[in-house]
């Protein structure tokens, strides 16, 4: 039984995203050894100046994409959550890209099948995109390592927001 | 070719004829790609004494080898060449971002564009396909919105945009092009030849592959460079950014003030970098394949100006600023914002305002003339008004001072010429050239006017390696190897804010430039195309009637007006007869003529022999 705390995947801190695209070119160039963000498996957004951030696959649980393919091309790997596509039995009806709540599902231009992140699984370390981040914005977790993070920096926040109203109260 | 496109891509707005011819390998070694190029080509598809305003005067948008590379600030550039409707010479700006990426892998590795469309249009380049499309119903629009709208009619949010605002379809000589927003092709008035030629924007979406010669060692050099970016190179762009020259050229008494009439500035607290990050800064972003952002993101919290947002640098903040006497950054913050909204040159508006409020001072222009506005220095609100009248050409005064300082002063005539401050047309940016005077005859010998970018002299000035107070034999001859390593970092187009991570300098640029291009060069070799790039702008000048020594001049202010304040920087001024001795050492150290005009001995040693007829019927 794979328990959700060992399915990782590469998540975007807004706060620390700033909408440089290095990712983009790093999984290009591990991926498909030229330099297109096109050809990316991660994309990064841009709304506004202030509002930045990269996304990918979140290898969900009960993954929509896998659910939508009508020819059963998409399957999620047990161990690690993957979306393993069936390149012969994809035919590129895009399907799985309506479905994908985060855009993360895109078509290949030259291959006309879908493709997603594969949490490089090739690559001895790791995801490249996650190495490549100069802002250290991308961090290759598990849900419940995410959740954490959030609950220990809320908690921070809390103390030291407690602690400022008992300075100014004196 | 690697990294490059290998094509050229020429639009005729008049006629709607789109072509493309290739790219040779031997014009890519010698003009690099970027301003280099850009100015190559602009040689040889203009013709002598053309109006920049004329639709056969070409607007040329070219890429760099590196852009589209993962290249950190390399990977993300373009640049826009034109004959400068400003200087009447070379005019030249580049902006990193989204867009430059996009072109290249659109395909081609610069647009030539010609012609004038017979209503507002935009290029719409989307990979092979180009084509002229209507844009009617985006005048008068910003460049962002221009930007967002393309974007909207397009239906693709990743399409980049390069777009002029209404200063550029109205024809101010100090309009600018704007990409992503905030990333401007912000000199010598390249927003107003787009607008001479009914063009709002290019839009691009490139969707090929780059492929570069050595990967695994390009790969290397980039993870070494992404090492270095984390360093003490870049930790000025890092943390405070650009204003941090604030209180720097402050205590150096080298921050003009009120239109160069102090050299510091009672104000430079509230308006220092310090004070900008402590109170305004909300996030620092950065451009595609950057490693080291520098993207200053101001904010305004409260008050009048509240929800003005804008990125902000020295320059700008200079300009509009100490400049003008005002000392609220909340207010420079909208005035930032309402000049990229008209789409003008930040630097360039910010002088022009501060002539008028010296010209208004002196009574040379009444409150009448100016409509109604209190031009004395310091007034934030007479700041903002004068932009927008001088963005939508309103009004004598707006419609005197959307031509620049050099043009506005003959319009407004009687001593109005002694509070202009600018070089060959072009203003000058934020350094008291009385007290940095290394950078007085820098800026002088420029190409495209008052620029800090084309050769950085004033880094020996505020670095104390000099007298700064002085100019001596040698000075000129000190300012020309780092003019040839601008000229190379402009055509390579890799960001000046990163050019301290180049430890090696010209050799760590040549590696990178092989390792992408596999086009081997030397150190000597990129050095020798930084001369001819030089050299070829300057001839560009000489054929239009601006490129001589009596070309090479200073403001009046600077000759005329020491600096009053107290210190070691009172008293000083620029004379004539050091100015004189640097022109002679610059001159000479480069192989001209006394009269500031290339031999023919030099264009054959720089493979420039075929424009020799230039100089020999010049003043050589």
């Amino acid at each position: 039984m794979v328990r959700p705390q060992d399915r990782k995947f590469v998540s975007s801190d807004p706060e620390k995203c700033i909408g440089c695209c290095v990712c983009e070119y790093a999984c290009s160039m591990t991926n498909e050894n030229t330099f297109n963000p096109t050809k990316s498996r991660i994309r990064a957004l841009r709304l506004g100046p202030i509002n930045n951030l990269a996304v990918t696959c979140r290898h969900c649980e009960d993954p929509a994409c896998v659910a939508a393919c009508p020819r059963d091309a998409l399957s999620q790997e047990e161990d690690t959550g993957i979306i393993m596509v069936d390149e012969e039995a994809c035919n590129g009806c895009a399907w799985c890209i309506s479905a994908c709540p985060f855009g993360a599902m895109m078509m290949h231009p030259d291959k006309k099948v879908v493709f997603t992140c594969n949490s490089c699984k090739d690559q001895e370390d790791g995801p490249q995109c996650v190495k490549w981040c100069p802002e250290e914005a991308l961090t290759f977790v598990t849900a419940q390592q995410l959740a954490q993070k959030s609950r220990i920096s809320a908690v921070k926040n809390l103390f030291q927001e407690v602690k400022e109203k008992k300075s100014e109260a004196k | 070719m690697f990294a490059y496109a290998g094509k050229i891509l020429r639009v005729n707005l008049t006629t709607g004829k789109v072509s493309t011819e290739p790219l040779s390998e031997e014009m890519a070694k010698s003009y690099i790609g970027g301003i280099g190029l850009g100015i190559r080509l602009l040689m040889d598809n203009s013709k002598p004494g053309t109006d920049p305003f004329d639709p056969s005067n070409p607007i040329i948008f070219a890429t760099g080898p590196l852009s589209g590379t993962m290249g950190p600030t390399a990977g993300n550039g373009y640049a826009v060449v034109s004959k400068s409707p400003a200087t009447g010479g070379v005019g030249e700006a580049k902006a990193h971002g989204f867009f430059g990426p996009d072109l290249k892998r659109a395909g081609y590795d610069a647009v030539i564009i010609t012609g004038k469309a017979d209503k507002l249009s935009y290029l719409w380049i989307d990979d092979d396909n180009v084509k002229i499309m209507n844009a009617e119903h985006m005048t008068g629009k910003s460049p962002y919105e221009t930007d967002m709208q393309i974007r909207e009619e397009l239906d693709d949010y990743y399409i980049r945009v390069s777009a002029i605002g209404e200063a550029g379809e109205k024809l101010c000589r100090i309009a600018c092009i704007i990409n992503d927003e905030f990333r401007a092709i912000g000199r010598t008035g390249m927003g107003a030849v787009m607008g001479s030629k009914n063009l709002k924007a290019v839009a691009v979406r490139g969707t090929k592959d780059v492929n570069v010669a050595d990967m695994e060692g390009f790969k290397e050099f980039v993870k070494l460079l992404h090492e270095r970016m984390k360093g003490p190179a870049t930790k000025k762009y890092k943390t405070l950014g650009t204003p941090e020259n604030v209180l720097v050229l402050n205590s150096l008494a080298a921050l003009a003030t009120r239109n160069f009439s102090q050299a510091t500035f009672e104000g430079a607290e509230k308006v220092s970098g310090e004070y900008l990050n402590e109170h305004f800064v909300k996030k620092i972003v950065g451009c595609a394949t950057c490693g080291m952002r520098c993207d200053h993101i101001a904010v305004v919290p409260e008050g009048p100006y509240k929800g003005a947002t804008s990125r902000l640098e020295f320059e700008c903040l200079w300009s509009m600023g100490p400049l003008c006497g005002v000392d609220r950054l909340d207010a420079i913050i909208e005035a930032m914002r309402t000049v990229n909204e008209y789409g003008l040159d930040g630097i360039s508006i910010g002088v022009v305002v501060a002539f008028a409020m010296d010209c208004y001072e002196h009574g040379v222009i009444t409150k009448e003339q100016a409509d109604g506005i209190d031009l004395s220095f310091g007034n934030a609100e007479a700041l903002l008004a004068i932009i927008h009248k001088i963005g939508k050409r309103e009004g004598w005064l707006g419609n005197a001072l959307a031509e620049g300082v050099a043009k506005a002063a003959e319009i407004i005539g009687g001593d109005a010429y002694k509070y202009a401050n600018h070089i060959k047309g072009l203003e000058l940016p934020g350094y008291d050239l009385r007290t940095l005077k290394t950078a007085a005859l820098g800026f002088s010998v420029s190409f495209r006017g008052a620029c800090h970018l084309r050769n950085g002299a004033y880094s020996p000035d505020v670095k104390g390696k000099v007298n700064r107070f002085k100019i001596e034999k040698g000075r000129g001859k000190m300012i020309v190897p780092d003019g040839h390593i601008y000229n190379v970092i402009d055509s390579l187009i890799v960001c000046k804010f990163s050019r301290g991570t180049y430890y090696d300098g010209l050799k760590d640029l040549a590696n990178y430039y092989t390792l992408a291009t596999g086009i081997p060069i030397t150190a000597e070799e990129l050095d020798k195309n930084g001369e001819r790039i030089e050299n070829l702008a300057r001839i560009f000048n000489i054929r239009e009637g601006k490129g001589t020594r009596e070309y090479d001049t200073l403001p009046w202010k600077i000759k005329n007006t020491p600096v009053p304040d107290e210190g070691p920087a009172k008293g000083a001024v620029v004379n004539d007869e050091e100015f004189q001795v640097g022109l002679d050492d610059y001159y000479e150290a480069r192989g001209w003529t006394m009269e500031g005009v290339p031999t023919v001995e030099k264009l054959n040693e720089l493979n420039l022999g075929e424009y020799a007829s230039i100089v020999k019927g010049g003043k050589a």
